[in-house]
C-alpha cells in the first residue's frame, strides 16, 4: 500500500471522471526515460499473458522502475488499486514521414462496463506537435461506439494533440476516443502503451479525505457562483465539442460513474438525476 | 469530359438546426489537391452550417432525427447532426 500522500485527491478523480483521463507531464526522470528508449531499440521489452498481476510484470527492467515510482503507483493504485491485472502492451510506433493519421477509435471493442481499465501512455521521448503525438478528445469515453466506427470524424473542438517532453505519462479511461497523428519529422515517434484491469472493486481507492462532508450537498442549479473547482462543478463542465442535447446526458454519465466509485448514490450535479428520481408515491 | 471532381466536407453541429455551431468536421478532396487526416486542425472551416452554405457549399444530406431506443434514452454514441455538403470542381485545363 502506497503512502496516501501519493494517491490522487477527489478533484483529479471527477477530472478523470469527467474527461476520461489525466495528465502528468515530465513525470519520469531522464535516466529511466532513456533506459527504456534503450530496451525499445534492443527489442528488449517482454510483457505477460493477459490478467497476469502486474507487480510480477517487467522484473528488473527500467520499465519496472517507471512502474515503482510512487507518483505512478499512486495513480495506478487510485483507478485500478493496487495490483491490477496486465492487459497487454505495445510499443506504437509513428512510422517518418506518413501520409495519413490513424482514424480515431476506442480501444479493443464497445465496452459496456461502468467499472473501467486504464491505458498508461508513457512518452519516453519528447514529442513535438509535427512527430505525430497521440490526439486524444476529452470527454469521450462514455459514447457506445465500437473501435474504427468513429474515424469518420477527422477532428473535433477541444482535440488535444499530445505535444510533450520526454517522461509525461498519461492515464486515459478505456473509452476514450484517440489516435496517432500523422509524423511529419524523419524521425520515428514512439510511445509505450500499457492496458491494466481492476482486480479489486473501485470503489474510493483515491485519498478521499478532502471530500468535505457537504461536497454534494444540492447547490441552487443557475448560479455564476458555481466555479468553485470543487467535484459537482469538476463533473459540470462541458467540452467544446458536447452537443447542446447529449451534453447534458454527458454530465448524467459523469453522475453514475462517480456515484459509482464512491458509494455516494444520492450525488447529483445540477439536479439532473434527482428530478428523474422525485417519484413520491 | 469527366473532369468534374467532388470535395466533400462534413460538419457536426451543436444541433439539429443547420445555422447551429460547428463541434466537428471531416473534408475529402476529390480533385487531389489537399489531403486531410485526422487531427489535421483545430480551428473549424466554418462557424455554422448556415456558413457553409454561404460559400457555396451544396448540402447533400442532413440528419435524420430518430428516437431514442427504448431503454437508451440516457446512452450517447455517435455525433447526432452530421450534415454532408459537397463542391464540385472542374480540374480540366
Ligand atoms: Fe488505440
Amino acid at each position: 500500500m502506497i503512502d496516501k500522500q501519493h494517491l490522487l485527491n477527489s478533484q483529479q478523480m471527477a477530472e478523470f471522471v469527467a474527461r476520461g483521463f489525466l495528465r502528468f507531464d515530465e513525470l519520469v526522470p531522464a535516466e529511466i526515460n532513456e533506459a527504456v528508449m534503450r530496451d525499445i531499440d534492443r527489442q528488449a521489452i517482454k510483457g505477460a499473458p493477459a490478467g497476469t498481476p502486474l507487480s510480477q510484470c517487467y522484473a528488473g527492467t527500467a520499465l519496472r522502475h517507471m512502474l515503482d515510482l510512487p507518483a505512478v503507483q499512486g495513480l495506478i493504485q487510485s483507478l485500478v488499486g493496487e495490483d491490477p491485472l496486465f492487459d497487454h502492451d505495445a510499443i506504437h510506433v509513428r512510422e517518418p514521414n506518413e501520409g495519413k493519421a490513424q482514424g480515431l477509435h476506442a480501444d479493443s471493442i464497445i465496452d459496456l462496463r461502468t467499472h473501467f481499465d486504464i491505458q498508461l501512455m508513457y512518452f519516453p521521448h519528447d514529442v513535438p506537435l509535427e512527430m505525430g503525438g497521440t490526439l486524444l478528445l476529452p470527454g469521450s469515453h462514455f459514447r457506445r461506439v465500437n473501435e474504427m466506427d468513429v474515424a469518420a470524424y477527422q477532428n473535433m473542438r477541444g482535440q488535444i494533440a499530445m505535444v510533450c517532453k520526454a517522461g509525461t505519462l498519461l492515464a486515459l479511461h478505456h473509452g476514450i476516443w484517440h489516435c496517432g497523428r500523422q509524423n511529419k519529422t524523419d524521425r520515428r515517434r514512439y510511445m509505450f502503451k500499457l492496458r491494466l484491469n481492476p482486480a479489486v472493486r473501485q470503489l474510493r481507492l483515491w485519498n478521499t479525505q478532502d471530500l468535505e462532508p457537504d461536497y454534494q450537498s444540492q447547490r441552487e442549479i443557475y448560479t455564476r457562483n458555481a466555479r468553485d473547482g470543487g467535484v459537482q462543478d469538476i463533473l459540470s463542465r462541458r467540452e467544446p465539442w458536447f452537443e447542446a442535447a447529449s451534453g447534458r446526458l454527458e454530465i448524467v454519465n459523469r453522475i453514475k460513474l462517480w456515484r459509482f466509485l464512491t458509494g455516494d448514490n444520492e450525488f447529483d450535479v445540477h439536479y439532473w438525476l434527482g428530478r428523474l428520481e422525485n417519484k413520491p408515491a | 469530359m469527366a473532369t468534374i471532381r467532388q470535395q466533400v466536407l462534413t460538419l457536426y453541429l451543436a444541433t439539429s438546426a443547420l445555422d447551429s455551431r460547428v463541434l466537428g468536421w471531416s473534408m475529402y478532396d476529390g480533385t487531389g489537391d489537399q489531403a486531410h487526416t485526422t487531427g489535421d486542425s483545430d480551428t473549424p472551416p466554418y462557424e455554422t452550417g448556415l456558413d457553409a452554405l454561404r460559400d457555396g457549399w451544396r448540402l447533400l444530406q442532413l440528419p435524420v432525427l430518430i428516437p431514442p431506443y427504448p431503454g437508451e434514452e440516457y446512452s450517447t454514441s455517435f455525433m447526432k447532426y452530421g450534415f454532408v455538403f459537397e463542391k464540385l470542381e472542374d480540374t480540366g485545363a
